[in-house]
């Protein structure tokens, strides 16, 4: 007798570690745990879903004309992707206007940028000077296409201080 | 030709209202303690309370009715909430002239979007205030550890629900709030930036795009917010909320103490029964007494000076429900719920800050923004789930700082947290911090070594030394609840008032210099 018939119990459970395990135990349990695999499979499913393979972002790269059309100190702000491009004699650079502390829009000061929310501070060349930002602006890499144009790709970040150089 | 039928016929029409009345009510009128009780057990909704409540649990200065105001104000926000589902559109192009609609058009939106705004704040406040009442009086022992995992799982659904709520609207704060809010959520790449391993382990990026479904803010954002805010995060509240509910009663009611004197109970009602001693065991007994704990049966003592629920309670919990509602109604016609320009993901507000209950994170934010967003946070949460769970020692609860005892400690640690906050916000503000006197200084000491950081290490030491000095973890666990609630609320009133345009020190909102 097991010990659940001894206890009154419906339904038997054998829990006697050095005793076999009953066929109907066995059923039983696989069918839990066969249950339980099958929820815990479909949330694991289901973690993936939030996250589409696709983003419907916009291409981060951009046209912003030709190399000609940057005269030395040209100062040139691409407001809909939050970049700046400046001239200067050793060649064009593609800034990110993203604050790297929480993503505000700094502004253009006579001394570098200034972020409007925390308080960050950066230089000419976009590296901190003050506040909370963790690192300098993003710097973009500028390429020229076949047909004269340059592009700016604002995915693709390059040290600081590199140019592309005309 | 039988006539019986027809007169039975019409006799049942004309008793129908008294059948009906009698197939719903099956009880008489409640004036006797059986009839009392039977509203209460034989009704849905009233059975999440017990038929008799203790009278301590009635007292006013005990409980301020705190919960029960937080519970109303999430009712308000409901019902409020699903009528501004009626004309809110949840999209980025038509989202800001439905508030607009709200507001101009339709008929009593404007006064229905400023009770919704403006119960969010007093649920909030509650929430905190609830919170503190529960800590302070040592509710959360005696089997109730549970319950306060779950009052910190509903603080949290709360804060959520606030900051979801946020975006909908789609103006320049909201679009603001959340850029910075859902960038706290990647700030781990601070962290993991500085360590350079970002590129193999962003868990940082992966919360962001969770929670916009893009890289950007926009249409997928908002529909994500709405999603939360409407179904999931109040689905889960009233889930949770239920669950608190139900083991207030499990739990053996409110928290009281084992010895109440008559004077504990000046002013809560009295009924016959409940100062009745029982001078002999009842003759009848149940079969379920089995699986109750505790002395049974009471002999030679009253029924625990307990009242009828009915109507003692019910009628505590309508007028505060009442008093709540008035409260909001009053709020909402006296002052607007705030609607800026339509957002411009070009120019940041100036400064940007976010809804007022997350000003002080915003300060703690500015110093580092993993620590203040993340770490410190993730820490106080933690902090405050594993209260009950280290502070085991039994003692006598259901009283205001343990009966006075903890009234020194808790004064003591009130001082020495505005001074340290103060002085610490005085000094950042008059000297600035790591960086303005070592440029070249290493993220990395920035994010460990911040003013946030380092008021949470004063307030830690400050606990551990009550926890020496007076030989017990309650007592060091009230300097360091006391401590960060005090930081909690110097902060969020110093970055309410004091911080204004690039979130410079200005004495005065009047200071601040035009744009």
């Amino acid at each position: 007798m097991s010990t659940g018939e001894k206890n009154g119990l419906a339904c038997r459970l054998n829990i006697d570690p050095d005793k076999k395990i009953s066929r109907r135990d066995f059923l039983g349990l696989s069918a839990t745990w066969a249950c339980a695999a099958a929820w815990a499979l479909t949330l694991i499913g289901l973690l993936k879903f939030p996250k589409p393979a696709l983003l419907p972002d916009i291409s981060n790269k951009f046209k912003i004309g030709k190399p000609e059309d940057f005269l030395v100190g040209t100062v040139k702000i691409f407001e809909d992707k939050n970049v700046i491009i400046l001239r200067d004699e050793e060649g064009i650079l593609a800034m990110s206007l993203v604050c790297t502390h929480l993503g505000c829009i700094v502004s253009k000061t006579s001394k570098g940028f200034a972020c409007p929310c925390h308080g960050s501070r950066y230089d000419e060349k976009g590296r901190v000077i003050r506040g909370p930002a963790p690192r300098a602006l993003d710097w973009f890499e500028i390429s020229q296409l076949p047909g004269g144009k340059l592009l700016v790709d604002a995915g693709k970040r390059v040290p600081v201080g590199t140019k592309y150089a005309v | 030709m039988h006539l019986k039928a027809i007169q039975e016929f019409f006799k049942n029409i004309h008793e129908f209202p008294k059948t009906l009345k009698q197939s719903v009510v099956r009880h008489d009128k409640p004036t006797s303690e059986r009839a009392r009780s039977q509203i209460v057990f034989g009704n849905i909704f009233f059975h999440i309370l017990s038929t008799r409540i203790h009278r301590y649990s009635l007292k006013k200065a005990y409980t301020f009715g705190l919960g029960v105001i937080a519970a109303s104000s999430f009712v308000i926000l409901l019902v409020t909430g699903i009528l501004l589902m009626v004309y809110y559109k949840p999209s980025v192009e038509l989202a800001y002239d439905s508030i607009k609609d709200i507001h101009f058009i339709v008929p009593g939106g404007r006064f229905i979007r400023n009770v919704h705004r403006w119960a969010t704040n007093v649920m909030i406040v509650t929430v905190f205030l609830h919170m503190a009442r529960v800590f302070y009086t040592a509710a959360y022992k005696k089997g109730r550890a549970f319950n306060w995992l779950l009052g910190i799982l509903l603080l949290v659904l709360t804060l959520l629900l606030g900051f979801t709520g946020y975006l909908l609207p789609w103006d320049q704060l909201a679009y603001w709030a959340i850029t910075i809010a859902t960038n706290i959520a990647a700030s781990t790449r601070e962290l993991t930036d500085a360590l350079n391993f970002t590129h193999y382990f962003d868990p940082g990026g992966f919360m962001k795009v969770l929670l916009l479904g893009s890289e950007s803010i926009g249409e997928e954002a908002l529909i994500r917010f709405y999603w939360l805010h409407c179904i999931i995060l109040p689905f889960a509240m009233m889930m949770v909320l239920a669950v608190h509910f139900w083991r207030i009663r499990k739990d053996g009611g409110l928290a009281r103490p084992d010895h109440i004197t008559e004077k504990d109970l000046e002013g809560t009602p009295e009924d016959p029964l409940s100062d009745k001693v029982f001078t002999y065991a009842p003759e009848k007994t149940y079969g379920l007494m089995c699986l109750v704990k505790g002395k049974s049966p009471a002999v030679n003592r009253g029924p625990e000076q307990t009242v009828s629920s009915w109507p003692h309670l019910v009628i505590r919990i309508v007028t505060l429900f009442m008093l709540t509602f008035a409260f909001t109604c009053l709020y909402a016609l006296w002052l607007n719920a705030p609607l800026k320009e339509l957002a411009n993901p070009a120019v940041p507000e100036n400064p940007a800050k976010a809804p007022w209950y997350f000003l002080g994170l915003q300060e703690l934010v500015s110093y580092s923004a993993f620590m203040g967003g993340v770490g410190i946070p993730a820490l106080a949460l933690l902090g405050l789930a594993l209260i009950p769970y280290l502070d085991r020692r039994d003692q006598e609860i259901g009283r205001w700082f343990d009966n006075k005892e903890g009234k020194q400690v808790a004064i003591c640690s009130f001082v020495f947290s505005s001074l340290t906050v103060i002085g610490m916000l005085a000094f950042t503000v008059k000297f600035g911090w790591l960086r303005n006197w070592f440029p070249q200084i290493p993220q990395l000491v920035i994010t460990f070594i911040n003013p946030g950081t380092v008021l949470v290490a004063c307030f830690v030491s400050w606990s551990f030394y009550w926890m020496g000095k007076d030989n017990s973890i309650r007592m060091a666990a009230i300097a360091l609840f006391t401590c960060f609630l005090v930081g909690f609320v110097i902060l969020t009133y110093f970055a309410t008032y004091h911080r204004g345009p690039n979130w410079e020190f200005y004495w005065l909102q009047s200071q601040w210099p035009g744009h």
